[in-house]
């Protein structure tokens, strides 16, 4: 019983750590209809550019090292990706398989010049000692705080999210944006704008992911592709733009990682791509897409 | 106009033409010998590929890159651990780099596959890198494949017996990566483990599992009296990372992979729990053997500035080993690679050379090393957890002693075949 409670919980919390990727991911989708493929290497960059901040500060013992670190690796993941769209993206609107190898040869580059300039050695963020120890869940016993803490992060981001596009006057922007972009820029609305501030959050929100992904798993090589796959199968299994799809999807796939884990290790992956294919059979616009 | 063809210029033309024919070989022994270098520069075992291609070169500066009176000329190409990348990459260092020998791969799995081609190409040679799944010298073994380093299921020679008979442990649970060189470490530990009576349960986890909570959750309810982590690379990391977050204070015994700079030299919590655990396998940091320490000074005196580790990695051992062996045979045949590479192949077979580590290995006749085996435990010396060898144990062959047909008859490592057999 408390075994199961056990995974069910480091299904959530994983799922915290997907949603918190996936909604930048589906964010930028849902306005730019940019398949994003360099959204993994900027879950890494932001880790990687986090991590050079917070070493230093960690080794001279201040308080704040994680905190710099994060709010390094965001800051830094925002403005390149709103470098990306005003550089790259912006003057390909609407051309999405060029937009998406664009980004699929950007994130080839960011990976390479992260491995040559940071080597191939893990690294790992250790939270501050608030939220690093464990605490006394009931039906579970001690558990990592700092994965209880991701799950109270991935609440913010979704309410905030939703906040923004329900409540705010960009949020109506980028909600008629994503019903008629010709019409929103006829009522004289600064289209491209509103897509660099879509993509800077989007991909601050990657960042996010990044700093807080790799306090709970090392960061190494490799995870800029699978966090773009974890994104992908989420918001595929989700539907595209719609935060409370990339949610449940979330959910959905790290529940079934984490399950999978404790009762058919070796085909844990394949259940991801279960739920993904007969979502995809089922209904292909995704559980909460919009058809 | 007539072309007259007098008998002087017959004569010079076919003279002429002899030379040129004469000259051929002496040019070809004059060209370089291309050897290809195959590696994991991504992927979880980046580091230790990074790792391995820095002692490669060392000990090739070492010797100027000559060898046998030809120049070495060494190409890098890089996998990420899977197979069929390994065989993609080992496929164009033959076809478009021409590389005359491959030194590598470095993953248990990359290994069976490039045995697997190597029976398919003539005059060229592969000796392994650092992978280490049993099979890929033992079942169906292919006359251009050589490996000079040890295998997995060698690399547990003694451990079983030790944590059973020393440690009075009698379970324990068994966390290992699903996919051939786990599968051959587990076999090798539960050989002698379950053999003494001991009792197992495995947990299987895909090579690239960087969450291991629910594991962990249920590893720590069993009443498993020690955990064996047969990982690597950075799954590896994030299992003991987790395993200390999560509060887990069983004893720790490790797969050869495990207790390796690699993982000690990254920085985190994991370190705590790993100081005491013990582990089997080719190397440790420190081995109380002029040879070792000769060649860790070396190590550290090239690397210490270039980003090396403390002391070379288990890849980089490994390399370096198989390296050793390619070198030996070049001196041999006097960088001879001609008749495709018969005689080259020959002075392999019958290679006897030392390791970096002062363990002396020789091929058998599948051409996979019987060499020297250490028992060690991780000790914080200093500032830094180190791995120190407390036993050696000599001229371990593949099947740890059992006679041949018997031990091919417990059938091939798997996950379903983990070891636990009647041998007697």
């Amino acid at each position: 019983m408390d075994l199961a409670a056990t995974i069910v919980l480091n299904g959530l919390t994983l799922a915290a750590l997907y949603f918190i990727v996936a909604s930048g991911f589906s964010l930028i989708f849902g306005l730019m209809r940019v398949v994003n493929m360099a959204h993994g290497a900027m879950y890494l960059l932001a880790g990687y550019v986090g991590y050079s901040v917070f070493e230093p500060l960690y080794d001279s013992d201040v308080w704040y090292a994680w905190y710099a670190g994060l709010a390094a690796g965001v800051a830094f993941a925002a403005v390149f990706g709103a470098a990306v769209q005003l550089a790259l993206l912006g003057w390909m609107q609407g051309q999405e398989l060029r937009q998406a190898l664009v980004t699929i040869g950007l994130s080839i580059i960011v990976a390479d010049q992260l491995l040559a300039s940071y080597g191939g050695t893990p690294r790992q963020f250790f939270a501050p000692d608030a939220i690093f120890g464990s605490t006394q869940v009931p039906w579970v016993g001690g558990y990592p705080t700092f994965r209880l803490v991701q799950i109270g992060i991935a609440l913010a981001v979704g309410v905030g999210l939703w906040l923004l596009l329900n409540r705010t006057k960009l949020g109506m922007m980028i909600r008629a944006g994503v019903d008629d972009r010709q019409m929103l820029g006829a009522c004289g609305v600064n289209v491209p704008l509103v897509g660099v501030a879509v993509f800077a959050l989007g991909a601050a929100l990657a960042g996010l992911g990044g700093i807080i992904g790799a306090t709970a798993q090392p960061l190494a090589m490799g995870a800029d592709g699978r966090f773009l796959l974890i994104s992908l199968v989420v918001v595929i299994v989700g539907g595209m733009g719609s935060i409370i799809g990339t949610a449940l999807g979330a959910v959905l796939i790290g529940l079934a990682e984490q399950i999978g884990q404790a009762m058919f290790p070796t085909y844990s992956v394949i259940l991801t791509f279960v739920i993904m294919v007969a979502v995809l059979a089922l209904r292909p616009q995704g559980i909460l897409g919009r058809a | 106009m007539t072309i007259r063809i007098t008998r002087r210029a017959t004569l010079l033309g076919g003279a002429g033409l002899a030379a040129g024919a004469l000259a051929a070989p002496a040019v070809a022994q004059n060209t370089p010998i291309r050897l290809g270098g195959l590696t994991t520069l991504e992927g979880p075992f980046a580091t230790g590929g990074q790792d391995a291609y820095r002692c490669v070169q060392m000990e090739l500066e070492r010797i100027n890159h000559t060898v046998g009176g030809r120049r070495i000329e060494f190409i890098r190409e890089s996998s990420n651990a899977q197979a069929d990348v390994a065989l993609a990459r080992a496929r164009k260092l033959v076809e478009q780099d021409n590389v005359d020998i491959i030194l590598g791969p470095l993953s248990g799995a990359e290994g069976i596959a490039l045995r697997d081609y190597s029976r398919t190409l003539t005059g060229k040679t592969i000796v392994n890198g650092s992978s280490g799944a049993s099979d890929t010298t033992l079942r169906n073994p292919s006359p251009n494949f050589f490996r000079f380093s040890t295998d997995g299921t060698q690399w547990m020679a003694g451990l079983g017996k030790h944590v059973y008979q020393t440690m009075g442990i009698r379970e324990v649970a068994v966390t290992a990566g699903d996919y051939a060189f786990p599968y051959a470490q587990v076999f090798g530990f539960n050989l002698e483990f379950c053999r003494l009576g001991g009792k197992v349960t495995h947990y299987w986890a895909p090579l690239g599992t960087t969450d291991f909570t629910s594991q962990i959750a249920q590893i720590n309810r069993s009443n498993a009296g020690a955990v064996v982590v047969v990982h690597g690379g950075t799954d590896g990391l994030a299992f003991m990372t987790q395993y200390a977050q999560a509060g887990g204070n069983k004893p720790l015994v490790g797969g050869s992979i495990m207790a390796d700079q690699t993982m000690l030299s990254a920085r985190g919590p994991h370190r705590r729990v790993m100081v005491g655990m013990i582990s089997g396998g080719p190397i440790a940091d420190v081995i109380d053997d002029p040879t070792w320490n000769d060649f860790v000074a070396r190590y550290r005196r090239r690397w210490a500035n270039e980003g090396g580790f403390a002391s070379p990695s288990i890849h980089a051992v490994n390399y370096s080993t198989n390296l050793y062996g390619i070198l030996h045979a070049l001196k041999e045949v006097n960088g001879d690679l001609s008749d495709n590479q018969a005689a080259f192949q020959r002075a392999l077979a019958a290679a006897e050379i030392t390791a970096p580590t002062g363990a002396s290995v020789k091929l058998d006749h599948n051409r996979q090393a019987i060499s020297d085996i250490f028992l060690n435990k991780i000790e914080e010396r200093g500032n830094a957890a180190q791995v120190v060898a407390f036993d050696r144990a000599r001229g371990i062959n593949q099947t740890l002693g059992i006679p041949e047909a018997r031990f091919l008859s417990l059938g091939s490592p798997s996950r379903d075949n983990p070891g636990c057999v009647a041998t007697s």
